[in-house]
């Protein structure tokens, strides 16, 4: 057929172990990609859809080889072209659109020069032809005076206007397939939802084939015609987008769909067992057996084939499949979290502002710090026992500065920190006592970064219990197995290293550590964000029930309204450093709210076809707080006139007890949010 | 950007301020001074207090500093005590020898450690890399003084193409001096090229293995066009730093090898002056030696400031 652009015939990528074997990132791939058509391919890390997209180009990173198969483009393998040749294909015919735009442009090139070389090579334009194209395409994108852009260096952009510097340089070559790697994955959720809509735009308008890459059924959702579904390398789901997302009949897509949250429902979605294998480990049967609900002996020693479907046009790896086809997805079910807050107060934010200026050596040697427009202003907030209180906002938010005074990490310019009704906490780690820091636990985004990894699991949890409670010996040894089993880890755990273990299993020893110093209240700092969202979902449930058990209070930050959604009790929308709205999550997730709120709200990427985000804002990312007025000025699209950029808005209470600060009045705002 | 240029100027005078106060206490503090040490036996009653008096001793130690200090900035360092002649005329002569030993050694080893760095990691783990390597490392790990010694040995004992150690007057002209730099700068390039194409290998390899670069390859850009606009000005912007601390090094004078080779250089300088307990020589060479490392630093900094359009805007945010 002549409509098939690209062709993948039984691919195999892979590697060689240490030991000499060979171990498959991908198996056995075979698919078509047709003319004008987009395809999502979806999958947790390490299911090698990066390394598939990346074949598609005829590129093959260092270490990894083609075993066999082939990538046919034009009816010519893109894997055994010579570089002279794929270069006149890369960009040209076929171009790829960077995860991270951030790191993927040149940084001592202005971008202008770096749109112009793709022009240079891949089009017969003259100077003047070319200055006025990199115009047109930087126009295209929708970037701000492109004339000024174009003489920009990258880091001189914000996330979102580098990714469509990235999707710019792409289109230089009007290339027939576009391959998208995460495009929106790191950015802002606002951003996000405007490049996926640009990316359609650009889809339609120009009627290239794309491949979008994500580990983000959200994102998928709203671009793809047809969705891949990978795991372990392999192709376990193929079919039409929406029939994959409303009745997916593979296991592994079923329990996906299954633990995300959603907005519309709160409570904790149901978790997924386990994490995927580590590539070499399945020797025999399904790679998905460990993790099924669906599983039978077949699964244990036999590997199910892709089939295909004629009726539902869906291709499938399965051996029970049939026991999905008749499950309706509808049926998510979730646990409702009990909100188990006491009327004790545990932690006062009263009138807290925190400022990153640079401090004059006069105001550096009194020890002060003055600033009249500090990032973070005016904070009032006071949690209860037992509560879990959600900060969200985008990045620049100040929702981490925040949690960062509060573990003291970082100095107050006013304000009292106040614990447990009437102990002050000096807003400088040297002056809190080792009490004070007891109480205060953090769990980091990235437990990567924030485990040693020169420590055994063992060490790592024992530091706290020796530190605050001197345990020693055995009794040491018996509280760390404990713990660890609390969550849900082994004893055989204590003598891993953290790179040893899997993303979700670093996280766990995290919790684990935050838990052994006995804490009153534990930050969560994007705690699931580095993990895939089958073990978000085991995570959050493990963050719950800890907390019933224990009695903690969370304070927990992330930007996925969604996550916030499943676990909080109550959530402050932030924008600027300056709180918009505060109030108990089923009021704030209901209209009327504050504009910000809205526009966050607006912008989260649901699995489903159905739901598109809307989009009330333009994405501007503002540099810092307004002088005066609202925090929310420069890019409200509800301004009710001058009063907005004079005056601080008020707070007001709506009849559920939900606070919101904004000029205009609360029957007002609902009218047309409906 | 030039507030910047001028407080880093001033942070390195208050640098090269607190470096002439450590030295001058420094030698203060050592037991015996300047006239015990000349006049050795005689240093007691009538000749010491003349010593003393003659040498400006006898006034309190920050009132000589003071003194020492304001003429040091007008470029008078006093008298070395074994020379008998003013400071500044002992190190003329040695400043320029130390100047030709380490140029020669920058203009050869400089660029053979660019392109050694580079052909290494763009053949990374191929034959090239190997050979290069296996040389680099050797060359490196080798003290200074055997593999001195060895040249000696071979190039001027055995095969007698040059000579061994310089015997030449201290003030001799540049063309009587060339052969007998050869040999010094040979053992000299060879530890310093070794390192650096070490470190310009690393650098390369890590931006090549960066996103950009894989970014650069997808896009279609041809190979060498990739590498010299993509990834060699992100290579060696942190080269520059080295190349600078590189050439302080040398400047600085190359101590061991300006001994074994008998040339007269700083480094050999500093050994005689402070075995001969000169001290005012010793004060003198100490502020010479630290306002060269603080000068070529400063510069190393603004170039990279200047060449680093991220440092850049950063800096004139602030």
């Amino acid at each position: 057929m002549t409509d098939i652009i690209q062709k993948v015939k039984n691919l195999s990528i892979g590697f060689r172990s240490k030991k000499g074997e060979e171990i498959l990132i991908l198996k056995n791939i075979s698919t078509n990609i047709k003319k004008g058509e987009t395809v999502g391919i979806v999958g947790e890390s390490g299911s090698g859809k990066s390394t598939l997209a990346l074949a598609m180009m005829g590129y093959v990173k260092h270490g990894l080889y083609t075993i066999e198969g082939e990538c046919q483009f034009n009816s010519s393998n893109l894997l055994k072209m010579k570089s002279k040749d794929l270069e006149k294909i890369r960009g040209r015919k076929i171009a790829m659109i960077p995860q991270n735009a951030g790191q993927a442009l040149t940084p001592n090139l202005k971008i202008g020069y770096q749109i112009d070389e793709a022009l240079q090579l891949h089009s017969d334009l003259n100077e003047k032809e070319r200055e006025k194209k990199i115009s047109e395409l930087l126009n295209k994108v929708r970037l701000p005076s492109p004339e000024t852009i174009a003489l920009r260096y990258p880091h001189e952009l914000s996330g979102g206007q580098q990714q469509r510097v990235a999707v710019a340089m792409a289109l230089a070559g009007t290339p027939d397939l576009l391959l998208l790697d995460e495009p929106t994955t790191g950015l802002d959720v606002t951003t996000q939802a405007h490049v996926l809509e640009l990316l359609n735009f650009i889809a339609k308008d120009t009627g290239t084939s794309m491949v979008y890459v994500s580990h983000d059924l959200g994102a998928i959702a709203q671009v793809s015609d047809r969705i891949i579904v990978m795991y372990s390398g392999e192709i376990v789901l193929e079919g039409p987008s929406r029939d994959i997302l409303k009745r997916p009949i593979h296991p592994y897509t079923h329990g996906l769909l299954k633990s995300i949250p959603k907005l519309s429902l709160a409570g904790l979605p149901e978790s997924m067992p386990g994490s995927q294998p580590q590539p070499g480990t399945i020797q025999s049967g399904c790679s998905f057996f460990d993790r099924c609900n669906f599983s039978d002996e077949n699964c244990k020693n036999n590997s199910p084939k892709l089939e295909f479907l004629k009726d539902l046009n869906t291709s499938v790896r399965c051996f029970n499949y049939e026991k999905l086809v008749n499950e309706s997805q509808a049926s998510q079910t979730v646990n409702k979290i009990k909100n188990k807050s006491q009327d004790k107060e545990i932690l006062n934010l009263s009138e807290v502002s925190i400022s990153y200026a640079k401090q004059k050596l006069l105001d550096q040697i009194f020890n002060r710090i003055s600033d009249d427009n500090p990032t973070v202003k005016d904070i009032n907030i006071n949690i209860k026992k037992g509560e879990t209180i959600a900060l969200v906002g985008e990045s620049g938010s100040g929702k981490s500065t925040i949690l960062k005074s509060i573990a003291g990490l970082l100095r107050t310019k006013d304000g009292l920190i106040r614990f447990d009704e009437n102990r002050n906490l000096s807003s400088d780690l040297k002056e809190r006592d080792p009490n004070d820091l007891r109480i205060i636990q953090l769990i980091f985004q990235n437990p990567d970064e924030s485990l040693n990894p020169n420590h055994t699991v063992e060490e790592i949890i024992a530091q706290p219990l020796k530190l605050y409670f001197g345990l020693k010996g055995e009794e040491l040894k018996k509280n760390i197995v404990d713990l660890l089993q609390k969550v849900r880890l082994g004893e055989f755990y204590t003598s891993r290293y953290p790179r040893q273990l899997s993303g979700g299993e670093k996280q766990r020893v995290a919790v684990a550590r935050a838990f052994a110093a006995k804490p009153d209240i534990i930050l969560c700092d994007e705690v699931t964000s580095a993990l895939d969202v089958s073990v978000q979902a085991a995570v959050l449930n493990l963050l719950q029930q800890l907390k019933e058990d224990f009695g903690t209070t969370y304070i927990f930050v992330s930007h996925d309204l969604a996550v916030v959604r499943a676990i909080s009790d109550r959530v402050a929308v932030l924008y600027q450093g300056r709180l918009c709205e505060v109030g108990p999550s089923n009021d704030v997730y209901k209209f009327p709210s504050h504009p910000y709120t809205e526009v966050l709200l607006g912008a989260v990427l649901e699995p489903d076809p159905d739901i598109k985000p809307k989009l009330v804002a333009e994405d501007i990312v503002e540099e810092r707080p307004p002088e005066k007025g609202c925090s929310f000025q420069g890019r409200c699209s509800r301004i009710v006139g001058d009063i907005c950029k004079k005056e601080i808005p008020p707070w007001q209470l709506t009849d559920s007890g939900n606070a919101i600060r904004c000029h205009i009045p609360i029957k007002e705002l609902q009218k047309e949010q409906f | 950007m030039l507030f910047l240029i001028i407080k880093r100027i001033l942070l390195g005078f208050i640098t090269l301020f607190i470096v002439s106060i450590i030295t001058f206490v420094g030698t203060e503090v050592l037991p015996g001074d300047a006239c015990t040490t000349y006049l050795e036996r005689q240093a007691f009653g009538e000749q010491l207090e003349a010593c003393y008096r003659r040498l400006g001793l006898n006034v309190p130690a920050y009132e000589r500093y003071v003194s020492w200090a304001l003429n040091a900035i007008q470029g008078d360092f006093g008298y070395s005590l074994s020379g008998e002649m003013p400071i500044k005329d002992v190190l003329g002569p040695r400043i320029k020898n130390s100047l030709v030993l380490a140029s020669a050694a920058i203009f050869i080893g400089i660029p053979i450690a660019l392109i050694l760095g580079i052909i290494t990691a763009l053949w990374r783990d191929k034959l090239p890399d190997v050979a290069i390597s296996t040389v680099t490392i050797f060359a490196m790990t080798i003290p200074e003084f055997i593999s001195a010694t060895l040249l000696i040995l071979i190039i001027a004992i055995w095969l007698e193409w040059l000579p061994g150690i310089v015997i030449v007057p201290t003030d001799v002209s540049f063309l009587e001096l060339l052969p007998n730099i050869i040999l010094p700068v040979v053992a000299i390039a060879m530890i310093m090229t070794a390192h650096m194409a070490r470190m310009v290998r690393s650098s390369v390899i890590q931006v090549m293995a960066s996103e950009y670069v894989q970014m650069a390859i997808l896009k279609g850009v041809p190979y060498w066009k990739m590498v010299f606009k993509h990834v060699l000005p992100n290579a060696l912007l942190p080269a520059i730093n080295v190349v600078a601390l590189t050439i302080a090094w040398l400047l600085g004078g190359v101590v061991v090898t300006e001994v074994v080779f008998n040339y007269p250089g700083l480094g050999r300088l500093v050994i005689e002056s402070i075995s001969n307990r000169d001290l005012p020589t010793v004060q003198a060479l100490a502020i010479i030696l630290a306002s060269i490392y603080v000068s070529i630093n400063l510069l190393a900094d603004l170039l990279t400031l200047m060449l680093n359009p991220r440092l850049k805007t950063l800096q004139i945010r602030k």
